[in-house]
């Protein structure tokens, strides 16, 4: 009797420690007055504030949105690009975890964290979009199942795949806690997480592309084909990788001296090869499949227009130039040529991702939509807050 | 929720979405879709069609004033039917426009929690209570029928919902009800295909010889007789024959595939490779 109460009051003390931890962690560590927090406080303000605006008059308050343009820039950047830039993480898991790339291992927990937030807060995004957000748990509860919609079946992933990299995320929060039984545990989950988090990948990464398969007659042909999931897929894995060489770069710069080894920027810089010679080689591949759907689609006189002109600007300055840009790196072994493939890279899936969206969806139109300073603002303080929690974690878990 | 029920939401939840719409388009359930045929050489442009839709619907009173129709109009969420008027090559001509209500419509399958439903008997309705709106339907809609209210805190989405209420109470469309000179016809889809045709047969030189919306996305439910081609009374949106749905079928029927092989592939190929880590013990970890 009197040891369990003993035990009980030791495991109370122990949950008072660990909370009194946990809210200790959320003093801020190192300056506050940096040019980024200077910068980018205010924004994330005014975006808050602009969010809740939104929420109190209606999209059309702050929006440019239209019944010609239903989606704009929240779900074509947020939304679209947002998840293309997060598929760094079921790749490198799978490089690691599947086929024991060594290598990479270094780079995975930070992958799976910038995953992990930017569905967080770019599939949250989706959020401020929705008209009735109150009812976003009907196609999750209840009996309104719409299993014929693509876009159920991409909801449901995003929720799934959210859990399965929060549980490939979680032996570093158990280890931050101290949690040493709780992490042994959680880190037999891996594997699992890491095999259903790579199937949900494959299928919603294709599923945002298959989202547009019904607006047929709505898109410029150019970018419309019955291949747009196989396209979303494969440019997924270039497009994340991308974000991983571009992220890893900057997270070495502002973090390293707190967690790596010596001599981090050879390792780090072998770690950029490889992902640059995976870059490579599935923008070839994309490329080779670009042709083939211009080749089967027929279109070969709609180059000679001006959307022809912008579709080879994509094409050509953005995917095959950073293409060949990665492999001279490889020859000449230079990170920062890397670095600038990656950037180029990223700029191009946001221009595509965009252009099948947003920029030639009814390209017929006489009115176009153009997103207003409140909608770029918006989205800019969701990109800056995921920063912001990143930094948080990446200070206080081990992370890098 | 029966066992039945439940196995096969088990079964859809991120796997098999079947879909929506019937094989010949024009049945669902048993049950003969209904329709409206629209006349176009009949309509006089008085406009009641108008009024009555904004009575049966609660929808505010639609402008009096006969020159709203100087330039053309779409639905609004305020006003789910307009009556245009086109100068065309045979004099003016009054177009009513609404919702058509496809067989297969692209919105319902579109609608991830089937707040836009296909209906039993035809008419394509959207529910409050259901829909997040996401605008889904707007985007997949081949004829941007669904409108939104983007100046609501709690928006809806406005479309016609052929009077479905009133079907259900055995009464016919309001709009067909109020027209003054016959130029909209209620009644099966099929009887209206019939009477198309046969006014077709009858006066081979006033009409066009096509019924625009047999084919067109599948089929609609308005069907619609005209004396000049349709691009010159406002039909001119590109519409493929066949049902929207189809375009996503293929993509929805890998799903299952992917998601019952991926993972035995990949834990087969995880335990093929030996990485280093499995030679040592449990002391490895994640980093």
């Amino acid at each position: 009797m009197h040891s369990e109460l003993t035990a009980q009051g030791s495991l109370l003390q122990r949950f008072g420690r660990k909370a009194r931890f946990v809210l200790g962690e959320f003093r801020p560590k190192g300056e506050l007055l940096t040019p980024f927090n200077i910068l980018s406080l205010p924004l994330i303000v005014l975006g808050l504030f602009l969010i809740v605006y939104r929420f109190v008059y209606g999209l059309g308050s702050i929006t440019n949105l239209s019944q010609s343009y239903p989606w704009g820039l929240w779900i074509g950047f947020d939304v679209v690009t947002g998840v293309a830039f997060a598929g760094g993480a079921y790749v490198v898991t799978f490089m690691v975890y599947i086929l024991k790339l060594e290598k990479y291992r270094p780079i995975t927990r930070a992958t799976i964290l910038n995953g992990f937030l930017a569905y967080l807060f770019y599939a949250g995004a989706l959020l401020l979009d929705l008209g009735r957000p109150w009812n976003v748990i009907n196609p999750i509860i209840g009996n309104s199942f719409g299993v014929s919609s693509v876009l159920f079946l991409v909801a449901w992933h995003f929720l799934l795949y959210m859990i399965a990299e929060l549980i490939e995320f979680s032996p570093a929060i158990a280890e931050w806690l101290g949690l040493e039984r709780l992490r042994r545990l959680l880190r037999k989950l891996t594997l699992g997480a890491v095999i259903f988090g790579i199937t949900l990948s494959t299928l919603h990464q294709s599923g945002l592309g298959a989202l547009f398969l019904m607006a047929k007659t709505k898109i410029h042909p150019l970018w419309y084909s019955e291949f747009i999931p196989v396209l979303f897929l494969v440019s997924s894995v270039f497009a994340g990788l991308s974000m991983v060489i571009f992220e890893g770069s900057i997270s070495q710069r502002v973090f390293a001296p707190r967690h790596l080894p010596a001599s981090p920027a050879a390792d780090h810089a072998e770690i950029v090869f490889g992902l640059a010679k995976i870059c490579c080689a599935t923008m070839f591949v994309y490329l080779f499949l670009l042709g083939l759907v211009l080749v089967h689609g027929n279109h070969w006189a709609l180059l000679g227009t001006g959307w022809g002109a912008w579709y080879l600007v994509e094409v050509l300055g953005f995917v095959l130039l950073p293409c060949v840009l990665f492999a001279h790196s490889l020859k000449v072994r230079s990170a920062l040529l890397a670095r600038v493939a990656a950037l180029i890279t990223m700029l191009g899936i946001i221009i595509n991702r965009l252009n099948v969206s947003v920029i030639a969806f009814k390209w017929y139109e006489p009115v176009r939509y153009f997103p207003t300073w409140m909608e770029i603002e918006v989205s800019l303080a969701i990109v800056l807050l995921e920063i912001w929690v990143f930094r948080w974690v990446v200070k206080r878990m081990r992370v890098l | 929720m029966d066992r039945r029920d439940a196995l096969k939401t088990l079964t859809l939840i991120g796997s098999t979405p079947l879909l929506a719409g019937t094989a010949d388009g024009a049945t669902r359930g048993g049950e003969e879709f209904v329709g409206v045929l629209v006349d176009t050489t009949k309509c006089e442009g008085c406009r009641s069609c108008e009024e009555a839709c904004a009575a049966a619907n609660k929808l505010p009173a639609p402008p009096k004033d006969d020159n709203v129709m100087a330039s053309e109009r779409v639905p609004t969420p305020g006003q789910w039917s307009v009556v245009n008027r086109y100068k065309t090559s045979k004099g003016e001509v009054f177009v009513k426009r609404q919702c058509l209500h496809c067989c297969q419509p692209a919105c319902a399958s579109a609608c991830l929690t089937q707040a836009m439903l296909k209906t039993r008997q035809g008419p394509v309705i959207w529910r409050e209570d259901k829909c997040m709106g996401c605008r889904y339907c707007m985007v997949s809609c081949p004829f941007d029928v669904p409108t939104f209210e983007y100046d609501k805190t709690v928006p809806k989405i406005g479309k016609c919902q052929l009077c479905y209420s009133r079907l259900r109470a055995g009464k016919k469309p309001a709009c067909v009800e109020e027209c003054p000179n016959e130029a909209l016809l209620f009644g099966t889809r099929r009887e209206l295909l019939e009477e198309a045709r046969r006014r077709i047969y009858r006066n081979p030189d006033t009409y066009l010889h096509r019924v625009y919306g047999e084919h067109e996305a599948g089929g609609t439910l308005w069907l619609y007789l005209s004396a000049v081609p349709f691009e010159e009374i406002g039909f001119r949106k590109p519409v493929d024959n066949a049902p929207l749905p189809q375009l996503t079928k293929e993509f929805l029927y890998a799903v299952p595939v992917i998601l019952t092989l991926w993972p035995p592939f990949l834990l087969a190929l995880a335990k093929a490779i030996r990485g280093p880590k499995d030679k040592e013990s449990e002391a490895g970890d994640a980093q």
